[in-house]
């Protein structure tokens, strides 16, 4: 293997067309961060409209100039736009291809004890179609009709008829194109994953001894390779919709003075496309954060995690519930009573799986010794959140409840604590605890904490309030709510929401400022300073070609052998043979 | 001015903190520190913000229970009440579990701190802890589900009351027309194809099929005369733009022929719309009587929602959906219980349509029996509305002709 290690590697092949996945992992997360920053951002200028309606604001103007904040006062074009963009890429780009993307990168080589992907060919690929992706997203933010405007689920009519809105122009086919080269980067990626879990683990590594967090990317991945076809044919039946006069989706319309030569199709059609990627979907978000957390939380509460076979078995169970559940987003389209009624029972069972996992957690913290890293602080802060979020996932489940609060900003509580907040601690553990394997420095601590306190304060300031607005009755996706006397309490407590939401957005430039400064200028890394079982701690702390020099490790036992009494050690590395009087867990 | 004094006080807060973790970063190499090792005051200093956190939050989320918690409008339909406990027993289970989840959380997060002197108690698993977790949520959610179901199927039964008011909730962008029946109780055929300025809906009748034909007609005609005067100094484009035109009129009238044929062939004549009755910026419902509502829409999904009644069903273009629902106060008397004499009840778009999306309510009054007889009384039918030329006209086709060629 030495040639393999060290060899030269020109500008391009190291940092540009890379097919190292340490290289590629990092491409990704840098990625997602610029797309993470942008969809921040779009949501402070949407958030200063709906806290102080019809008031005039230079920044808006700044940033959207005359065109779509005439005055300093957005218009309701821009503000759909924004809100579908945020949307657009939060889910997309920083939680699905940022969040897998870097992590099942990073990870399940080093954790499985892998030279590289299965096809570094096919990642480098994966990333390219990400980025070119990102690109088109973000570049519909500046052409002249605007962005696509219909919401991020863009269902049609609204999406296919350019009469409808402007958004529905360019702005959409560019999302309808970025969103297809999306899928093809997530396809290429996540059979590359699967592959790769499959066939290149170590000698010693059974499935039973595989860290969670590769166990989460494996069915992260299974499930998108399943999902994600299914919305590219929902897009580009879209897209024939919209430029080649078929009707997959529309029927008897009569738009802009003129009936269209439309019959026959189902808008609702979309929507069960949509959502069958749609729902899973979710869980590809949050299974990869959920996997993360449980290492993050094994490691610093100097314990094993409580119920291996349990987590395992939940996020099994999990990704199979999550395809038969879709029907839930619309229990309100005229679909079935009846069919609605075995959605909700299959989405109430979900509760089950992600019940176990977050008692697991808890138990877990019980009598550990916990080491209050940044990073293990944001995995709490997941624990916490995923059982607020999950909790209100209860009653919309429940159809007869979902009449009256679908749509409205209880669900925009609801999916912004699950996705908005635990996926995205989920990802933040993550960079706080393998920073110092991605970049072979440490982020600064004490900021970290900071950092998660504003962030987790700020975070439920902003969300948990919103049940209430949305329990009152004010739909999403509003532009102002003065109009209706009845929506009192969202005018009272919109400024409130909209203050923590700018701070929260604040807290983020320390983030920010840590990552980039600790690259260049961090405390230079020691090999295993969180003192971690799992494989990737004995690679060099430089990245090599290869992961290891010499042989590939072998692994003789779990990842959790944290506090083990029959060892001296409280962490006991998997490649230390088990002893004489020792049983594998 | 002062959210900007506000936000330069924050962006000083965070240039503040980054310079004292530089001051802090410095030091720390100098006495040796390495970031990974956590000290013990940091350790205690989060496990302390854990339990004060703890107590904020439980202090915060009883708050807003309080305060915000009769927000939820009172309920005014016979099934809204059955939602609204419904959803009062979801309430206090997913309250008692979250905060005795969140107590466990966070005073484990408190209580075991890292500490030199201790060992972390090695614990892999208990079956029977799992079992109790995994037994005890499915029996709740069993429950919940059974209790949620049972009223989902009351609230979408297909088996109508006695004596139902049938109406129609007709979306576009970006305001709702309702549709009544007239004296023979039956909403009247319509057909996308043959709105028009005068016929919204695109109701059906004889004439009105007709007159739709001889307007697209003369659309048709005066199109080709332009072509054939101008034609040769158009630029090509424009003459493409204009025959396309052409030929989706021809495909319109054909449309419209099929509505005709196939019409005719299963039931014969349109009369059932004369007498509808359509209204714009009311809907008025009488008093504990069943309403039967079908949604439609010309355009793009919308959804009607009537918060107050707990009604909430999408107007899909090409899919007519069905809600029902029993009004129980009437807008009077909720005034009185609100001691509001300016309340309405509301029906709003929630599935966004386009750029005035918010700007889409229209006015729900529930009035007694009486007053909603009286008040549908005033209302002009469809042919009135239409100038009540359509009455006469019922036998002669070719008749109705020439008045429209003529225009």
């Amino acid at each position: 293997m030495a040639e393999h290690a060290q060899h030269k590697e020109s500008f391009i092949s190291k940092y540009v067309f890379s097919q190292d996945h340490k290289m590629i992992s990092r491409q990704f997360l840098i990625t997602a961060v610029f797309m993470g920053v942008i969809a921040v951002l779009l949501s402070v200028l949407f958030r200063i409209q709906l806290g102080w309606p019809g008031e005039s604001f230079e920044i808006l103007n700044a940033f959207l100039g005359d065109r779509w904040a005439p005055g300093g006062v957005m218009n309701q074009n821009a503000y759909l736009a924004l809100v579908t963009i945020h949307g657009t890429i939060m889910v997309f780009f920083v939680l699905t291809g940022g969040l897998s993307g870097t992590f099942s990168n990073l990870l399940i080589p080093l954790q499985i004890g892998a030279r590289d992907m299965a096809s570094g060919f096919l990642n480098m690929l994966s990333y390219w179609f990400f980025f070119v992706s990102s690109v088109i997203m973000i570049s519909s933010l500046f052409i002249e009709t605007g962005a696509a405007s219909g919401g991020w689920t863009v269902y049609p009519p609204l999406s296919a008829l350019p009469q409808a809105m402007p958004g529905s122009g360019l702005g959409m086919t560019m999302w309808l194109l970025s969103m297809v080269l999306f899928v093809v980067s997530s396809l290429i990626g996540g059979l590359n994953y699967i592959v790769t879990i499959v066939n290149l683990r170590t000698k010693g590594l059974k499935m039973t001894r595989l860290p969670l967090t590769i166990w989460a990317f494996l069915v992260t991945a299974i499930l998108g390779v399943l999902s994600f076809p299914v919305l590219v044919s929902a897009v580009v039946l879209l897209l024939m919709d919209r430029g080649m006069g078929t009707a997959f989706y529309l029927s008897n319309i009569f738009i802009d003075g003129e009936a269209l030569d439309v019959t026959g199709g189902s808008p609702i059609l979309y929507q069960h496309l949509f959502w069958f990627l749609g729902h899973p979907e979710v869980y590809i978000v949050l299974l990869p954060a959920l996997g993360i957390s449980s290492e993050v939380i094994a490691t610093n509460a100097r314990k094993p995690i409580f119920g291996y076979k349990a987590m395992v078995g939940s996020i099994l169970a999990i990704g199979f519930l999550s395809f038969i559940v879709w029907g839930h987003h619309m229990f309100l389209t005229g679909m079935s009573p009846w069919l609605g009624g075995l959605f909700v029972i299959t989405t109430l069972l979900i509760a089950i799986p992600s019940a176990v996992k977050a008692f697991n957690y808890i138990t877990t913290l019980w009598r550990g010794n916990i080491r209050y890293t940044p990073a293990m602080l944001f995995s709490i802060g997941l624990v916490s959140t995923f059982v607020s979020g999950g909790l209100t996932g209860i009653i919309l489940a429940d159809s007869a409840l979902d009449i009256n609060v679908h749509d409205t900003y209880f669900v925009v509580a609801h999916f912004h604590i699950v996705m908005g907040m635990s996926a995205i601690f989920g990802m933040m553990a993550g960079v706080y605890h393998w920073f110092p394997k991605m970049f072979g420095k440490m982020m600064n601590t004490k900021l970290g904490y900071v950092h998660f306190w504003m962030t987790f304060v700020c975070g439920y300031g902003v969300f948990f309030p919103m049940h209430f607005v949305g329990l009152a009755g004010a739909p999403r996706r509003y532009y102002d709510y003065s109009n209706f006397e009845f929506l009192q309490v969202a005018l009272d407590l919109n400024p409130l929401i909209s203050v923590f939401a700018i701070v929260g957005a604040i807290a983020q430039i320390l983030f920010l400022y840590n990552f980039f400064y600790s690259i260049f200028r961090g405390q230079a890394a020691v090999q295993n300073p969180w003192k971690s079982n799992t494989l990737e701690w004995t690679t060099p702390v430089e990245h090599i070609h290869g992961n290891w020099e010499g042989d590939l490790p072998v692994v003789h036992r779990w990842p959790y052998d944290y506090s083990n009494p029959q060892h001296e050690n409280d962490f006991v590395p998997q490649t230390v043979p088990l002893g004489p009087d020792e049983k594998d867990h | 001015m002062f959210s900007l004094l506000v936000l330069i006080t924050i962006v000083l807060g965070v240039v503040a903190a980054v310079q004292l973790s530089k001051v802090y970063q410095l030091a720390a190499r100098l006495r040796n520190h390495r970031e990974e090792d956590i000290s013990l005051a940091d350790n205690k200093m989060n496990a302390w913000l854990m339990l004060i956190w703890m107590f904020v939050f439980f202090a915060g989320v009883i708050y807003f229970y309080i305060v915000y918690g009769d927000y939820l409008p009172v309920s005014a339909s016979a099934h809204g009440n059955d939602i609204d406990m419904l959803f009062m027993v979801n309430v206090v289970v997913i309250t008692i579990v979250f905060f005795l989840v969140h107590l466990f959380l966070f005073y484990f997060s408190w209580k075991y701190y890292y500490r030199e002197d201790r060992k972390a108690f090695f614990f892999a698993h208990s079956t029977k802890l799992e079992m109790i977790w995994t037994i005890i949520p499915s029996i709740v959610l069993a429950f919940i589900i059974i209790f949620g179901l049972r009223i989902w199927n009351d609230i979408t039964d297909v088996v109508a009351s006695e004596n139902p008011v049938r109406l129609e909730v007709y979306a576009k962008q970006f305001d709702w027309t309702i549709r009544y029946p007239g004296a023979d109780s039956e909403l009247g055929f319509s057909n996308y194809n043959l709105i028009s300025g005068t016929n919204p809906l695109g109701i059906a009748s004889d004439e009105l099929i007709i007159e739709k034909i001889a307007e697209l007609d003369e659309e048709i005609i005066s199109i080709e005369k332009k072509l054939k005067e101008e034609g040769d100094f158009l630029p090509p484009s424009q003459v493409d733009a204009l025959e396309d035109k052409i030929y989706r009129l021809q495909r319109h009238k054909l449309r419209i022929n099929d509505v005709r044929t196939s019409r005719e062939a299963s039931s014969g004549e349109f009369k059932a719309g004369k007498d509808d009755k359509l209204v714009k910026g009311e809907l008025h419902l009488p008093l504990g009587r069943e309403v039967e509502f079908i949604f439609n829409s010309r355009d793009v999904i919308h959804s009607a929602f009537m918060p107050h009644f707990r009604a909430q069903m999408n107007a899909v273009p090409g899919i007519p959906t069905r809600f029902k629902m029993t009004p129980t106060i009437t807008t009077d008397s909720m005034r009185v219980m609100e001691d509001n004499p300016n309340f309405d009840y509301i029906l709003l778009c929630n599935k966004v349509c386009g750029a005035s999306h918010n700007n889409m309510a229209v006015k729900v009054i529930i009035e007694s029996e009486e007053e909603y007889q009286a008040w549908l009384e005033e209302q002009k039918t469809f042919s009135e509305s239409l100038g009540g030329e359509a009455e006469e006209t019922d036998e002669e086709e070719e008749s109705k002709l020439e008045p429209v060629a003529e225009k």
